[in-house]
């Protein structure tokens, strides 16, 4: 069976075409959530793309084991037993990411991305093209949140990965740590990656 | 009294998509229509509060007293998803025109970050109790639909709105949504 | 590519060996990780003491006293530091649940004379920017060396001493309630070993 798309295409269109973020919608919650600061913004994006590599990986390699009927459920399964070992692992070996993800982490098991890539490309491709395309999306929903979480830092805490360059007391847009600062920087980012796109 | 407090803070200060970012894939996915809205938001209300109930026994009750906490992600998940299929089911039999106009929309309350959410979020309440995180749950679903009902308000007058080629779409959306969570993060002196 | 059929057997068979299978996969990371997790636990608390109390010589987290106490639903934990087995001081942890997003705790360390040494913030989810200066040199300044009996914990807007965080009200009257509830089970402790 011919492979409609090379691996590197496979690839890249997790990054710019088919941006999980800026393109699919998919992820929205840990997306706004967790971006107030580029560190979360990546730590978050990490642990999704684990999963995400992970599930992609076991579904591909048991989809002709699972009856069509239950492939839904048994996906569940499979996504949230890695999600809850990013959660151990997270608290056992990072706690300060942990407390700064919250909530965040167990609901990776409910990010539309890792379920959607599941049904949509691990259980119909073979285990090679199935890992291409958990780290391609990965890759791209870890790069919109690191770019968005730094948005949000740097107009919002005047700081960079907790590296600051204004004084503690300086003035900052404060709005943007704040609710309506995420969606306000998300809606802008969205605007320039779709012009940057256009022009690829 | 705390329970006014659960409510009030629910509804407007915590808002569950406004200021918790739960629930943002049907609030942007769903919210065109005022009555898809509606619809969505009932559905999301019934699921919420049977899903809560559940969970919160099951975690009491099983979980807990086993030392098995580490289950509590996957296990809450598939008691989610089984009681959308049977929502599913059920609404086939009792509502046909409402299970079509809801179409897709059901299945994916499985994934709505605010149903999983709100089962964790009730485990941690102060003196948490059965009756606390049930009213919990039905609290934030009145949050869910007020945020999604007058976001599709304002969507469909923006329709007939001249937008800007590059705005149209996702982002004015998002900005929007930010306005209508900064006009709620005004309720914050409420509490 | 074909697809196991969806007979009634299979989908159970297939459920229940996934199932199994990761139940038991999770049973054994629970089991890795359940020591890293609670060292990871005591690590912070021991730091949070060294910050609060001065140097010490003997285990306090080893050596924690649970009080049962009125003001609060769980026990509360006392640390006393030593230095050469004389008590230098005594960390208690207090918490108030009346901050703006929940809970607030943190460890109060008291010198033997009933006057706050430090103050280190254990757990809170307030507003970043806002809230979250209580974890700022700024706002404890004003808490060093201060004995809560002369020192009112109230923000000054409520009649008390407490130079609240400017738009962070909420905030700070939670902080100064958890330090009033970590000086009266102090107050309590020491009296009753008088």
């Amino acid at each position: 069976m011919a492979e409609k798309l090379t691996q590197k295409e496979n690839f890249l269109k997790g990054i710019i075409k088919d941006n999980p973020v800026f393109v699919m919608l998919l992820g929205m919650c840990p997306t706004l959530g967790v971006t107030s600061s580029a560190f979360n913004g990546l730590g978050m994006g990490v642990a999704t793309l684990f999963v995400l590599l992970m599930s992609n990986i076991v579904v591909s390699l048991i989809k002709s084991q699972i009856p069509s009927k239950v492939r839904i459920p048994a996906f569940i399964i499979i996504i949230a037993s890695f999600v809850t070992i990013v959660e151990m692992v997270l608290e056992a070996y990072i706690p300060f990411l942990f407390e700064q993800l919250g909530i965040f982490i167990p609901l990776i098991v409910v990010n539309c991305l890792i379920l959607g890539r599941a049904e949509a490309f691990a259980s119909k491709n073979h285990l090679w093209s199935s890992i291409v395309d958990a780290l391609g999306m990965g890759i791209g929903f870890t790069i919109a949140l690191t770019l968005l979480g730094a948005v949000r830092e740097i107009l919002g805490s005047g700081s960079l990965f907790d590296f600051r360059f204004v004084s503690e007391d300086a003035n900052t847009l404060l709005l943007f740590i704040l609710p309506p600062g995420a969606f306000i920087a998300l809606a802008y980012l969205s605007v320039l990656f779709k012009k940057v796109s256009k022009t690829n | 009294m705390e329970y006014i407090l659960i409510l009030i803070a629910a509804v407007f200060v915590n808002n569950i998509v406004l200021s918790q970012f739960l629930g943002i894939c049907p609030f942007l996915g769903v919210s065109n229509k005022v009555s898809t809205s509606i619809g969505m938001s009932g559905a999301v209300l019934f699921v919420m509060t049977i899903a809560t109930t559940v969970t919160y026994l099951l975690h009491e009750y099983i979980l807990m007293p086993a030392g098995l906490n580490y289950l509590r992600t996957i296990t809450f998940i598939l008691v989610i998803a089984a009681l959308v299929q049977m929502v599913e089911i059920i609404l086939k039999k009792v509502s046909p025109p409402l299970y079509q106009a809801l179409g897709v929309f059901l299945p994916l309350i499985t994934t709505n970050c605010a149903v999983l959410g709100v089962a964790i979020l009730a485990l941690g309440l102060e003196n948490s109790s059965l009756v606390k995180a049930v009213f919990f749950a039905i609290s934030n679903s009145i949050g869910f639909a007020l945020a999604l009902i007058v976001f599709a308000s304002i969507r469909e007058q923006l329709e007939l709105a001249n937008i800007p080629e590059g705005m149209k779409g996702v982002p004015i959306n998002l900005l929007v949504a930010g306005l209508l969570s900064l006009a709620f993060l005004g309720f914050t002196a409420l509490v | 590519m074909s697809k196991k059929e969806s007979t009634f057997l299979n989908m159970i068979i297939s459920l229940f060996v996934i199932t199994i299978i990761a139940g038991v996969s999770l049973g054994f990371i629970n089991d890795l990780t359940k020591g890293p997790i609670a060292k990871a636990k005591l690590e912070r608390k021991v730091n949070a003491i060294k910050q609060v109390l001065p140097e010490f010589n003997n285990n306090p987290a080893e050596q924690v006293k649970l009080i049962k106490s009125d003001m609060a639903k769980d026990s509360i934990e006392i640390y006393t530091g030593m230095m050469d087995l004389m008590s230098i001081g005594t960390a208690v942890i207090g918490y108030s649940e009346k901050g703006y997003s929940g809970l607030v705790k943190i460890m109060v360390g008291f010198n033997p004379d009933g006057s706050i040494k430090n103050i280190v913030v254990l757990e809170q989810k307030e507003t970043p920017g806002l809230g979250t200066k209580m974890k700022g040199e700024k706002f404890m300044r004003q808490f060093r060396g201060e004995k809560p009996s002369e020192f009112n914990l109230k923000p000054e807007k409520d009649g008390g001493d407490i130079d609240a965080i400017a738009g962070a009200t909420i905030s700070s009257r939670a902080f100064g309630e958890a330090t009033q509830m970590a000086y009266d089970v102090f107050v309590e402790t020491t009296q009753s070993k008088n």
